[in-house]
Formats: structure tokens, C-alpha cells, sequence
């Protein structure tokens, strides 16, 4: 039987803020466990929770990136339920007024384009972390609330994606609107970017929706791919054998690569949502939303084709440079400082900076060629020819010096007087008798060998445009 | 007269004029304590070395000629669901039996600032639910009129403790009547402000949007200084108002303009003791000898107040009640522990007593799948219509007047069986929670038994000023708040 | 309504309560009880009406993104009945 299948995702994004949603502890991310707790992110008696400004402004901008309907009532409400890392054995949440509502994102797969549309837009309270010690025969579990309360924004989608590629698309692009508008550093190995996703198969065809399991605990796109990889077959085994697919909630378990029946029941989701009555509603009029929008800069898929249009460079290749938005940014400043080659500093950023970002697990913001070092080495590639201009790339890395600086100081400006390097070809010809004959008789390896042997006499400082020319010229002369 | 038979301010006065060190008050004071509390049992708690060591820290600000504070040496009670560093707040709840709060509430801090001398936590029913004090998990406080009596709920341990001079004023909180109750049912007056007028930061929460600190005095003068002291706003509390406060104390006696008292009929209907009904029909009588313009009101809505109230509350409280599960504090089962649910269901079985587990349940029944709309968003509107009901009575009318009780104090074990019976009791106080004005209970008669009586002065929103003046009238007018009882 | 036994075995369950048997068979008398004379708001007709959620007119209140020193984690663990390693300690949890 043929499948269609149905999935909606939930994500939870960190929100980056200096201290936690209600307190003033810090959000900061690796610390000793429980060193950064006080009465209300613990949730002692008498407490009572003021809600960060940041949090919510960021939490607007995102709804509004997500070009969501912006609530002009919005509240919190209570989510009960009890686990060993809610502090409150509630989470403040939003349930029945979101901040945004019906959004959207649009994603491009196998360059088509496609509208995922998203439910809703809220911001809630971040858990803290339960460690589960590896000794054997340990009874116990331990917490740490370091990370309870820090800001925490949740995306739900409708059940818009139908493959494992537009899942893909949409989880990458959703990331980069957040990294684009800097409320999140949605970084997913410290767990600031996390996913759940909701899958169903339906017989191709058939408008009925299946039954839907939902899957908690991932921790990355990774993970994301393969638990619908996994869901796909699993539930399409089921029901080719004529089985039902429960309705559940399964947990992915990322060491063994498979999904797990969660086994703490959880009272069929009764959380008894009610307003949050320690915190007051926050109304947003028209005068904040248009403040935030002026906030927001130029997303990804926008930005992407202005590239195009703008400094004619391939489709792929500006997906690749606004795919980070500091990428972006760095080629944008590398343009603005060298109008007339947006297509060369393209290819050096996306050939040369980005293997050397990933080789040396950096960051272009950190990267030690600013865009006027490499605007620098560009405008001076002509005279030192292309290969030694790629030597130069590394030596700036290495030094941190510039282009210039570096070709005085190794005097690498190629010999471009044509007269000096007739008399050197011409000594070459003569001492490689064997190669100019070859070269006659069709052999254009020849003329590479004769090339290199010029080069060594110059030690590489020939421009090798010229010399291929003064040769051409030469044995050509020499047979007629 | 004895130091502990003066009212705060007096005492005050004395300490500031060096007629009496803030020493010697705290001896004479424990001194009586040691005498008295075995009788009445307000407290759950007595801080004698910390008291002591504040009294030395005023005694000497004074002898260096050194600016002291609004409540310099006055030695002040708090109910034990404040929390105050170093010492135990335990709610009366076996769960918090060794809680000892990393933290001061905002009340202690502004009394604290103020120069007033904690002495020790008073007894209430735990947490806070409760009439009678009869829910306390350690004991039941006596009413210091007769000890076979309650002596209100659930901040009955400060009422008592007030009325038998074992301290001069005491901070309590009030969600559904639990500071004017007692203080009538004990001759006191209690206040219950406006709903954000003193941050509830420190206050363990029972229902958040009713809970108010209040404030329990011998006189209504005390109450306005006492209220100066811990209102205004606290950027640790959402909900603290935004809204200056005024002076209270200095121009306390004059009522200005013609004062408009409403009188609901609602108030004064079926199950009202005659005693109570008469006794605050008489004090009506002394506000229109003194030129007071008494009229009729109806509040149609204040009849649905009770039900609203325990779908509300119950539901709040639920989930505040939540944390309380042995993890980060508070009592743990001494039973295996094999499984996180058993543990927080044995926490919980063992650390509550029945009214909490009851309103626990009922709270969280109405909140359950299913359940929301009919009760508790049907209770949030009838709230809202309770709330029309005063703001229109507001338009015609000063203040309201009514009784605080509708009866006088009951005996201990009279209605404890019964919780219907005694949620009733707060019939007349739970209207202002819900609609978060302020009121004031000030005694107003005694009963042939010897029991005081309160009369309830309800306000517009932040109008304090005008019930303190109102209550002030009345007062100077009127001796029920001198008599003492006689404690054998 | 009559509350059951067994509704008040699910609720206990939400609370995280244990019940003895009286426990149950009394609460169950009682809430029956309050929850019929709750009954009464039905006698209200509240379509029309707004829910009053808050006891306060007060909207949008903020603390601006300001950090504050944490408390120490030995005064915080000091609390607990069962800490180890700066960790609060609970039983073993399964998912
Ligand atoms: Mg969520
Ligand atoms: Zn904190």
C-alpha cells in the first residue's frame, strides 16, 4: 500500500536573554548544576514571577517574522502537570490568548516553493534538566533548575509537511529567521533548539487523517529526520499488516535510533490550563507592533533574492551566502567596499572563507579576514596571478597580515615584463629541446612541463597568463 | 496600665519619648506572653532573641539621637504564611513543619525598615484555608473572650494574640475574610486592603487573585499607620499597584463632605444572627447622628459570592499547591521511595490536612477536562457581575456598611464537620476579595455572651483613606474597641 | 451532581494525593455536596458576560532583562530534604 504522510512540528527555541523570563538569574548556558536558582525560578513559597521585557519583545519580533497575526490581548495561563524538573509543578504558558497566531514560512524543496502554516506563536517557561547517573543499580534522579525558567519560545506548525525534505526545509528555515532576527542562538548541542514532531500515515489519496503519534526528545534536525524515517516504516508495517497505529506519545531514543512508548503516564494531557494569575495581561497596539517591525531585518528568502538580482550571482550560490546571516553580512560589506566584483568575492567567500570557517570550526564574525583584507586581496590578485593570491589567502590567516603587506614583504608581484621573460622562454626552449619538440608534434602537456620549468627559474613569480602566450607564440614560430 | 495594654502608637510614643525602653517593652511583653499564651495559643512560633536584639538596635538609635522609623520598637506579630529569614513559615502545615525561607516578604522588609520588633509567627489554618483555626496542623487558637470559642480563620492566632496583648498589631492575609473574620469574631480591627495596594511578594500564596495582606490592631489609628507602613508598589509583584499612597494618619479625623453609607440588603437577610443585626443596625444609627446620609442598596449578585468564590479559589489553589511535592523543601516521606509518583502522592497524603486535600480536590475538579467552562469560566463572569454590582453602588455611595460575620464566634468543633456550613460563615467578607476593594472590621457591640461583634466597611478601589476615616468615627464615638477580655 | 468514588480516585490521581478509604468516601459526601450548592450559578444567565480573570486593572508590566546575583547553591540545597552532588535528588524517573 502507498502512504501519504501528515507531520506537524512543535519547536521550542531559547530565547536570548541576559536572565531567566522571571528572575534575574542568568540564562547563561554550562554551568555548575543549580548555581543559578533563587526563590522564584525554584519555586519556593511566596514567590512570585515579573515577566522580562526582552522575552516578550523577542517572542513579538518572531511572531512577527513568522508573519503571524499579533494578538492585541495576550496572557499567560497555567500548564499543570507534575514532573521533578517544574519547579512549580505548572508551567506559565500561554494557551488560550498566543502572541501570534496563524503564520506562515515558506520553504523552497527540489526548488519548489511551499507554505507551511503556523497554528500559533507563544511564550512559556523553560524546565530544568533531569541527569540520570550511569552507575549501575543508581535508584535515582538527579536535577538541576539552571536551566528552569529561562525563555522559552514555542512554534507550532499546522500538519503541512508531507516529506522528510520538506521537514528539512522548514526546520532549517525556521532556524534561520530566528538566527536572522537574533532572538535565539539556536544552538542545538546546548539544547536551544529543540523539536517535536507529530506524525500520521493516510492511504494515498484518502482525506481521512490517521492516527497521530507524537515524539518528544529531539534534540536535533538530525534526529528529527531520522524519527520520521523510523515513524514511516514503523507505521507503515502496522498498517500494511492491517494494524492500528496507536494514538501515543512516543519518546526517540537517539543511542539506539528508535522510538519508545513513554512509559510515565501523564493523564491523558489533563493540564487544567487556567489564567495565570500572577502576572497581568499585556495588550500590544499598533504603534509597538510597527516599533518591532522596524526591528526585524531583511529575512533570508528576501535577502536571497536580492543577491540574485542585485549583484547577479547564482540562485545557489546566494542561498549559500544568506543561509547564515553573518555570511551574508560579511559579503555585503566585501561588496560595499569593491563594487565591480560581487561575483569574484562570492566565489572566494563561498569557495575559500567558508572551507577555512569549517576547517578551523570558527565563526565569520571571528574569522580573521575582515571583508577589507579580502577586498584587499582580490584587488591585488591580478599582479600575483591566482594560485600565489590562494598561498596569500593562507598566509593572512596564518599572520593575520594583509594581502599588500604580504606580497612586499615576500616581493611576490609577478614578472609581467614581456621582454625579461622572452629572453627566459627562450633559454628554457633551448635547454628542453625534447618538450618544444613534443609540443609540436600535438603534446600539450609539453607546454604545462615547459611552463613549470619557467616557473621554477622565476620561482613562481611569472605571471603564467603571459608565459602561456610568449610560448604559444614561440613554438609556433619555431615549427613553421 | 500595663506597657502591653497600650495601643501600638502609644507604645510608640512612649518608646520614642524615653518614658519606656524598647527593651523593657519586649521583657514586659514576654514576660505576659509566658503568662497568657498558654491559654489562648496564638503563636506557632516566639523569636525572643531576635526580638530582643532589635529592640537593643532601637534602644540605641535613640540614645545615639539617631531618625527612627514609623514603628520604632513596637513589637509586631506575623501570620506564619509570611515568610521571614531565620525564621520557620510554616503555614501550619506539616508539609512546611521546618521551612525556614531563604528570603524576607516585601511586609517584612517595609516593618523591619521601620523599625518594628518581630516577636514570633501566629497560628492560622493551614494555609490560610479555613474560618476557625480548627485546620491548623499543630493546634487550635482560643478565642481570648471565651476560650471554649474559635477565634476566626484563617489568621485567628494574630486576632487572638492582639486581643490578649501578647503583641500590639500583627500582619495577616485575607482571600476570603481571613483578617476582618477573626478580628471581629476577637474585637479587633482588621483591614483588608485594596487588592495591590501591599505587595503580596513573601505572602504564600493560597488564591493569587484574592489574597491581600492585611493588617490586625487594636485601633483603627494603628490600622492606617500600619497600612502606611507596607503599602505602595514592588517590582516583585506583578500586581502591585501603580497607585500613590496617600497619607492615612494625619488627617484621620475629619470626614469630608457628606458622607453617603450604602446599606445592602443582601447583607442583612436570612441566617444573620439578631445580636449582629442589631448591633450594626445601632452603629448605622450613630453615623446619621452624625450627619451620615444612610441608603438602600441592593447587590443583586452577592448571593452567588460564596460558590464563586470556592470555584475560584479552589482552583488557584490547586495549582499554587502544586510545588509542594518534597523535592526543593518542605516534608518528604520517610516511606521507601521506589517511584516519583508514589513520592509526591505520599508527600502530599501525609504533609496536608483535610480542608487543603478537600479544596485541593474540588480545585482541581473544576479545573479538569471537561469541567472548565461550567465552572470555573461560569464563576469568572458571575465575578465580573459581582464586580458591576459594586461599581455601581460605588456611583450612589462613600463606603458600604454591613456586618463582618453573620454570626458571632462559634465553638470549636461546631462546624467542622460540616465545610459547607462553614465556608458560609464568609458570606459577607468573600464580595471584596472577589472584587479586590478595601474593607475594615471594626468592633461595634457585644453579644449577652460577651462576644464582640464587627461591622464590615467596604470602600471604592484605593480608597482606604475614606473607610479609615469612616471606621475612625465611629470609633471615637464609641468604646467597644477598650474592653479587654479577662484571660483565666 | 454525585460525585463517585471513583471520580474522586481520578481527581486525587490529578493532585497527586494519596487517599485512605474514608478519605475517599467522605470527600466524595463533601464535594457532592459544595458542587450542589455551586449549582446555583447556573441560575445565572452569564452568556453575555466577560470573565474577570484579574482582581487588578494593571497590563503590561515588565522587569527590564537586568541580571541579579543568584543565591548560593548550598543555602538552596540546604532546603531540600534530599540533595547529592549540587543536585536536588528524587527517585529514580522513568520515561
Ligand atoms: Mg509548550
Ligand atoms: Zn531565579
Amino acid at each position: 500500500m502507498k502512504y501519504e504522510v501528515v507531520m506537524g512540528l512543535e519547536t521550542h527555541a531559547e530565547l536570548d536573554t541576559e536572565s531567566k523570563l522571571f528572575c534575574g538569574c542568568s540564562t547563561k548556558f554550562g554551568s555548575e548544576p543549580n548555581t543559578q536558582t533563587c526563590p522564584v525560578c525554584l519555586g519556593l513559597p511566596g514567590v512570585l514571577p515579573v515577566m522580562n521585557k526582552k522575552a516578550f519583545e523577542h517572542s513579538l519580533k518572531a511572531a512577527l517574522s513568522l508573519s503571524c497575526e499579533i494578538s492585541e490581548f495576550t496572557n499567560f495561563d497555567r500548564k499543570s502537570y507534575y514532573y521533578p524538573d517544574l519547579p512549580k509543578n505548572y508551567q506559565t504558558s500561554q494557551n488560550y490568548f498566543n502572541i501570534g497566531n496563524n503564520g506562515y514560512v515558506d520553504i523552497v524543496v527540489k526548488g519548489k516553493e511551499k507554505r507551511i502554516d503556523i497554528h500559533n506563536v507563544h511564550l512559556e517557561e523553560e524546565a530544568g534538566k533531569l541527569v540520570h547517573p550511569e552507575t549501575s543499580g543508581a535508584n535515582y534522579s538527579l536535577v538541576d533548575f539552571n536551566r528552569a525558567g529561562v525563555p522559552l519560545l514555542e512554534i507550532v506548525t499546522q500538519p503541512d509537511m508531507r516529506s522528510v525534505e520538506e521537514v528539512e526545509s522548514y526546520m532549517q528555515t525556521l532556524r534561520n529567521i530566528l538566527l536572522y532576527i537574533g532572538v535565539s542562538d539556536c544552538k542545538m548541542q546546548e539544547g536551544s533548539l529543540r523539536f517535536e514532531a507529530s506524525i500520521s500515515l493516510r492511504e494515498e489519496g484518502s482525506n481521512v487523517l490517521g492516527n497521530r503519534v507524537e515524539i518528544k526528545n529531539l534534540n536535533s534536525m538530525k534526529a528529527v529526520l531520522k524519527v520520521i524515517a523510523y515513524e514511516i516504516s514503523r507505521q507503515s508495517s502496522l498498517l500494511d499488516k492491517g494494524e492500528d497505529v496507536l494514538m501515543e506519545t512516543r519518546l526517540w531514543d537517539d543511542v539506539d535510533s528508535v522510538s519508545r512508548r513513554m512509559r510515565s503516564k501523564e493523564e491523558a494531557h489533563d493540564y487544567r490550563y487556567f489564567p495565570e494569575p500572577d502576572l497581568v495581561p499585556v495588550w500590544i497596539d499598533q504603534e509597538w507592533i510597527d516599533e518591532t517591525r522596524t526591528t526585524i531585518p531583511e529575512l533570508p528568502v528576501s535577502k536571497r533574492q536580492r543577491f540574485v538580482n542585485e549583484y547577479t550571482i547564482s540562485d545557489y550560490d546566494a542561498g549559500i551566502l544568506t543561509d547564515d546571516k553573518l555570511l551574508a553580512d560579511y559579503f555585503e560589506e566585501c561588496v560595499g567596499l569593491s563594487q565591480d566584483s560581487p561575483k569574484e568575492l562570492s566565489n572566494w567567500i563561498i569557495n575559500d572563507v567558508l572551507r577555512e570557517l569549517n576547517e578551523r570550526k570558527t565563526n565569520v564574525q571571528d574569522f580573521i579576514v575582515s571583508p577589507k583584507m579580502l577586498v584587499d586581496l582580490v584587488k591585488i590578485k591580478p599582479a600575483i596571478g591566482s594560485s600565489i593570491a590562494k598561498d596569500v589567502f593562507v598566509e593572512m590567516i596564518n599572520t593575520g597580515k594583509t594581502a599588500p603587506s604580504i606580497v612586499k614583504e615576500k616581493s611576490l608581484t609577478q614578472m609581467g615584463d614581456v621582454s625579461e621573460l622572452n629572453d627566459i622562454v627562450a633559454k628554457v626552449i633551448d635547454e628542453n629541446p625534447k618538450a618544444a619538440e613534443d609540443y609540436g608534434k600535438g603534446k600539450k602537456s609539453a607546454l604545462t612541463f615547459l611552463i613549470g620549468q619557467t616557473m621554477k627559474v622565476t620561482k613562481g613569480k611569472a605571471n603564467p597568463k603571459i608565459l602561456t602566450e610568449i610560448f604559444k607564440e614561440k613554438l609556433s614560430a619555431g615549427s613553421k | 496600665m500595663l506597657s502591653h495594654e497600650l495601643s501600638a502608637n502609644q507604645i510608640k510614643e512612649k518608646i520614642i519619648k524615653r518614658e519606656i525602653t524598647a527593651q523593657e517593652v519586649i521583657e514586659e511583653l514576654f514576660e505576659w506572653i509566658n503568662l497568657k499564651e498558654p491559654l489562648i495559643k496564638a503563636y506557632l512560633c516566639l523569636d525572643r532573641d531576635g526580638a530582643f536584639l532589635k529592640a537593643k538596635e532601637v534602644d540605641k538609635k535613640l540614645d545615639n539621637g539617631d531618625k527612627v522609623g514609623l514603628l520604632a520598637g513596637v513589637p509586631v506579630a506575623l501570620k506564619d504564611n509570611i515568610c521571614t529569614v531565620d525564621i520557620k513559615t510554616t503555614c501550619a502545615s506539616k508539609i512546611l513543619e521546618d521551612f525556614i525561607p531563604p528570603y524576607d516578604a516585601f511586609v517584612v522588609k517595609r516593618i523591619k525598615e521601620e523599625d518594628a520588633i518581630i516577636i514570633g509567627k501566629t497560628n492560622l489554618d493551614e494555609f490560610a484555608m479555613g474560618s476557625s483555626n480548627e485546620n491548623s496542623a499543630f493546634h487550635v487558637t482560643r478565642n481570648p473572650w471565651n476560650t471554649d470559642c474559635i477565634p476566626g480563620g484563617s489568621g485567628g492566632g494574630s486576632a487572638a494574640a492582639v486581643t490578649a496583648d501578647t503583641v500590639f498589631m500583627a500582619l495577616g492575609s485575607d482571600t476570603g475574610g481571613s483578617v476582618r473574620q477573626p478580628s471581629a469574631f476577637c474585637g479587633n480591627v482588621g483591614c483588608k486592603p485594596t487588592y495591590g495596594r501591599v505587595s503580596r511578594y513573601g505572602l504564600v500564596a493560597f488564591a493569587s487573585s484574592l489574597d491581600q495582606i492585611g493588617s490586625v490592631t487594636k485601633d483603627v489609628y494603628d490600622a492606617a499607620l500600619l497600612l502606611q507602613v507596607v503599602s505602595g508598589h514592588d517590582g516583585f509583584d506583578s500586581t502591585s499597584a501603580t497607585v500613590g499612597v496617600p497619607d492615612y494618619i494625619s488627617d484621620i479625623n475629619n470626614v469630608d463632605g457628606n458622607l453617603k453609607i450604602g446599606v445592602p440588603k443582601e447583607f442583612f437577610g436570612e441566617g444573620l444572627n439578631s445580636e449582629v443585626g442589631s448591633a450594626v443596625m445601632n452603629a448605622l444609627e450613630i453615623y446619621k447622628k452624625n450627619g451620615a446620609e444612610l441608603i438602600d442598596l441592593s447587590l443583586p449578585h452577592c448571593g452567588y459570592a460564596v460558590a464563586t468564590y470556592y470555584i475560584i479559589a479552589t482552583a488557584e489553589a490547586s495549582s499554587n499547591l502544586a510545588r509542594y511535592d518534597g523535592v526543593r523543601y518542605g516534608h518528604r516521606s520517610q516511606l521507601s521511595e521506589d517511584n516519583i509518583i508514589d513520592m509526591y502522592s505520599r508527600v502530599r497524603a501525609e504533609g496536608f490536612g483535610s480542608e487543603v486535600k478537600r479544596r485541593i480536590l474540588l480545585g482541581n475538579y473544576v479545573l479538569s477536562s471537561g469541567f472548565y467552562e461550567d465552572y470555573y469560566l461560569k464563576a469568572s463572569k458571575v465575578r465580573n457581575l459581582i464586580r458591576n454590582d459594586f461599581e455601581d453602588a460605588f456611583k450612589k455611595v462613600d463606603c458600604i456598611i454591613s456586618p463582618t460575620c453573620p454570626t458571632p464566634a462559634f465553638r470549636i468543633g461546631e462546624k467542622i464537620t460540616d465545610p459547607l456550613q462553614m465556608y458560609l460563615s464568609d458570606i459577607y467578607t468573600i464580595p471584596a476579595n472577589l472584587v479586590g476593594i478595601p474593607g475594615i472590621s471594626v468592633p461595634c457591640g457585644f453579644t449577652n455572651t460577651g462576644l464582640p461583634i464587627g461591622m464590615q466597611i467596604l470602600g471604592k478601589h484605593f480608597d482606604e483613606r475614606k473607610i479609615l476615616k469612616v471606621a475612625k468615627l465611629f470609633e471615637n464615638g464609641t468604646d467597644f474597641h477598650l474592653k479587654k477580655p479577662e484571660l483565666n | 451532581m454525585d460525585i463517585s468514588v471513583k471520580e474522586i480516585e481520578h481527581i486525587a490521581d490529578l493532585s497527586r494525593i494519596t487517599l485512605t478509604v474514608d478519605e475517599k468516601n467522605t470527600f466524595a459526601k463533601q464535594l457532592t455536596n459544595i458542587l450542589g450548592y455551586i449549582e446555583k450559578l447556573n441560575e445565572l444567565d452569564t452568556d453575555e458576560v466577560q470573565p474577570m480573570a484579574y482582581a487588578t486593572f494593571l497590563k503590561n508590566v515588565f522587569r527590564e532583562d537586568k541580571l541579579k546575583s543568584s543565591f548560593s547553591r548550598q543555602e538552596i540545597l540546604e532546603l531540600s530534604p534530599s540533595s547529592a552532588n549540587g543536585f536536588f535528588k528524587v527517585p529514580k524517573v522513568i520515561e
